[in-house]
């Protein structure tokens, strides 16, 4: 036997004692736990603001921190800033390249960002002394799409690409100060822990990894979904956290756990899953999916509790503002509906 | 319905073969049908007599809504139209008499499309082809195959288009119609609508949502272009050139020794981590639910209002206010996280550990969260100013290090970066977590917050914001 055989060998009877001592763990299941939990009720959501303006399909969206201002980004070649509340435009900021699939909106609110087939990830200064909106910097060195970006805060930002690989950004410098190697397919989304610390991506090799900031290093991994996996996003504690796939469920994975809680699907829908976000509290998950509906499912129990049906065309994006009152819901259809 | 885990063991990626994203959706979506055609259990199919002809092998509206509601365990018809909708945009079943392709629970006459037809063979047909049934259908003087306004558009656009082959495309029509003309009448009529059903599906009716529009990250991932860009009529077509969204995929390299070394080097980190159980892992997120359902608007109804409900901005104007409401003081009790990220718990927490003359941990703890989100040029000085402030031999607001993670931050200064004081910063904040957070929180300070009337706070802020009013 090469050596090469062997070591695979060893490879996979780690990969089996792994699966075992998770088994070992698997004392019970969440569902059945929470067999005896009260159910959240039917939840019922209503469209209270619709945000036209963009002429084409929207492929991403950000709350602000202030919960009123967010950022949308559409196949029109615009961003555009809107305040949520009073549905006026803020800024409609011209793109270089129209084939944008990310943006991102600053936690101080003096920044966006976003990227997409230009393999570049833009941003944009939203509080110049001279009161316009201008690029200062272009954050270059992937060698596919972005799919995702996220700021850490004004000085770093987290982006995701086709290329398969993560990268911390210095945005002073434009350097990559740390690149996060190790799927094997497009990397299509990322979430930000809490704390900071670290972030959970998804990507079409169908695992989810999860990654130390500071050193680069892949501390977990997790399978179970069977297609690509489109979006992720922590739970609100940080120890667990939701994928949408594809394969038309999504997850619920624990850190501590190092497996799958949950999965939240039907018989009856039968496409796959854009983008996920959590309510406040963490209790209900918010999903947008290919057949233009939001399903609203109990995480705790598993069961859907809701449907937000509106939109004419695919579910791209969603988020749920900081003070968890209001979800945004981005379309194909060029609308974003704000909901609650 | 909620369904259990399943076993992680198998890393089940969808058949390599099988490229479109959209494939499992597919093969779930062939099987109601499946169902639905069957010869016993499905919808009754029949032929129904009309004027003077007979309209051969259709089904109605109402007939798929009923047999989905009782098959497909759905309560609400709209449920039902709302998935027959998408079997039917997908075109999977097509309305005899209408381009539009939308499920009806009525009297409306549906068909099942030919499986040769269905989304899943991965159709990608070439404007060519699109030119072909055109033109075919000019040629067969029938007025159920007259075009609509906007075929007879899309028809002179593409003629335009191509001018120059223009009389290949006419005989490729005229070959068209040579086959049709074998075919026995009935046969013809019902392969003539799943023909037109197909042409709905990949170039709708201006308004309709083009189902086969794929979010361009994909695109580029198919890998067998030549596969996709098979011709329905069995066109072969040279001078087409490549789209340039489909680039051929990398080949996927073997896996080095390396890739194993590597791998094997993570499994052994992982099997050496400690699994949680999953009762205690679901105990604490039902915990942590728990605690901050009546902070979920979506779940509690928030008081003051939500302000996209009532149209009114008072709920956060309080929380933009100095003076926090008592749920939100109630809150920075939960844990020294939540007391932290709030500003003006923050700043009441600081206020408290200045009273006591011990804030230098917790101003310490701030400097090196500021100092993590420095442009990278000012890191290096910052470090040495926090390191001469709070951990220098005569430090004016020294704070107390166990002797390791001294030693550990005096080593990182030596090439200082945004991580130097990790250590330290840890340390501190369970110092802080286990002595003075909890002092804090039985403070009178913290106390008086606490349980101060929430009537009475929010009546004194609408009381100021009357008054700025009419001032």
């Amino acid at each position: 036997m090469s050596e090469l055989e062997q070591l695979r060998q060893e490879a996979e009877q780690l990969r089996n004692q792994i699966r075992d001592a998770r088994k070992a763990c698997n004392d019970s299941s969440l569902s059945q736990i929470t067999a005896g939990l009260d159910s959240v009720g039917r939840i019922q959501m209503r469209t209270r603001r619709t945000l036209r303006g963009h002429l084409a399909k929207i492929y991403a969206m950000q709350w602000a921190t202030d919960s009123r201002l967010l950022v949308s980004a559409s196949q029109d070649g615009k961003l555009i800033i809107w305040d949520s509340y009073s549905t006026n435009k803020i800024h409609a900021i011209p793109l270089r390249s129209s084939w944008v699939m990310t943006c991102a909106y600053a936690p101080s609110g003096s920044y966006a960002a976003c990227g997409g087939l230009d393999n570049i990830c833009s941003i944009y200064s939203l509080k110049t002394r001279e009161g316009n909106v201008r690029v200062t910097r272009e954050l270059s060195g992937h060698t596919g799409y972005l799919s995702c970006c996220r700021f850490l805060d004004d000085s770093q930002i987290v982006t995701s690409s086709g290329d398969t690989t993560c990268a911390l950004w210095d945005i002073e410098t434009g350097q990559q100060t740390t690149t996060f190697t190790g799927h094997t397919g497009d990397v299509m989304s990322l979430s930000l822990s809490p704390d900071s610390r670290t972030f959970v991506s998804g990507a079409c090799d169908a695992s989810s990894k999860l990654w130390d900031i500071r050193d680069g290093m892949c501390r977990q991994s997790f399978t179970g979904h069977v297609s690509d996996i489109n979006a992720v996003i922590f739970f609100p504690n940080g120890n667990a956290f939701t994928t949408g796939s594809d394969d038309a469920t999504c997850r619920l994975f624990d850190l501590r756990a190092d497996q799958e809680l949950m999965m939240y699907s039907h018989d009856n829908i039968n496409c796959g899953i854009t983008s996920v976000a959590f309510s406040k509290s963490g209790r209900l998950l918010l999903a947008g999916y290919d057949d233009f509906n939001c399903n609203v499912w109990d995480t705790l129990k598993g069961e859907r509790a809701g449907v937000l049906a509106g939109h004419d065309n695919r579910v791209s994006c969603l988020g749920i503002s900081s003070d968890g009152m209001a979800l945004a819901t981005g379309s194909w259809d060029s609308f974003l509906r704000i909901w609650n | 319905m909620a369904q259990a885990s399943q076993d992680q063991g198998a890393v089940g990626i969808a058949d390599p073969d099988e490229d479109s994203p959209n494939m499992i959706a597919y093969r779930k979506i062939e099987d109601i049908i499946t169902r639905l055609q069957d010869e016993t259990e499905g919808v009754p199919v029949r032929t129904v007599k009309s004027f003077l002809s007979k309209i051969p092998s259709v089904v109605t509206g109402s007939d798929i809504v009923q047999w989905m509601m009782k098959n497909l365990n759905i309560d609400d018809p709209a449920e039902a139209i709302h998935i027959g909708s998408l079997i039917a945009a997908q075109g999977y079943i097509f309305p005899i008499s209408d381009h539009v392709l939308t499920l009806k629970d009525d009297g409306t006459l549906y068909r099942f499309q030919a499986p040769y037809f269905w989304p899943s063979n991965c159709w990608e047909p070439e404007n060519t082809d699109y030119a072909i049934y055109l033109c075919k259908r000019t040629m067969q003087n029938k007025t159920r195959l007259e075009l609509a306004d906007y075929e007879a558009e899309n028809l002179a656009r593409l003629q335009r288009a191509f001018a120059r082959k223009w009389e290949f495309i006419f005989m490729q029509a005229e070959a068209q119609v040579k086959i049709d003309r074998k075919k026995d009448k009935t046969e013809r009529k019902i392969l003539d609508s799943q023909e037109r059903a197909f042409w709905d599906v990949h170039r709708p009716v201006p308004g309709c949502v083009n189902t086969t529009e794929m979010d361009i990250r994909k695109c580029r991932r198919l890998k067998n272009p030549q596969r996709v860009k098979k011709s329905v009529y069995g066109v072969v077509d040279d001078t087409h050139t490549q789209s340039p969204v489909h680039t051929p995929s990398q080949q996927s390299s073997k896996d080095t020794r390396e890739d194993v070394e590597k791998e094997i080097l993570f499994l052994n980190t992982q099997l050496d981590r400690h699994c949680m159980k999953m009762s205690k892992v679901a105990e604490t997120l039902m915990i942590y639910t728990e605690q901050y359902l009546d902070y979920d608007p979506f779940v509690t109804v928030p008081d003051p209002a939500n302000p996209w409900i009532s149209d009114d901005v008072t709920f956060w104007e309080l929380e933009a206010s100095k003076d926090p409401s008592q749920p939100r003081v109630k809150k920075w009790g939960f844990s020294l996280d939540e007391a932290l990220k709030d500003p003006v718990g923050r700043e009441q927490f600081l206020k408290f550990l200045e009273s006591e003359f011990s804030s230098e941990n917790l101003l310490f703890w701030l400097a090196v969260q500021d100092l993590k989100c420095r442009p990278l040029q000012e890191v290096a000085a910052r470090a040495q100013e926090i390191w001469q402030e709070f951990l220098a031999e005569g430090a004016p607001s020294a704070i107390n290090l166990d002797s390791h993670s001294y030693e550990r931050t005096s080593q990182n200064l030596k090439d200082p970066g945004r991580y130097s004081f990790e250590d330290a910063q840890d340390h501190i904040y369970k110092l802080m977590k286990s002595d003075s957070y909890p002092r804090y929180l039985r403070s009178n300070a913290y106390q008086d917050l606490l349980l101060a009337r929430k009537k009475g706070k929010s009546l004194t802020s609408k009381r100021l914001t009357g008054l700025m009013q009419s001032s």
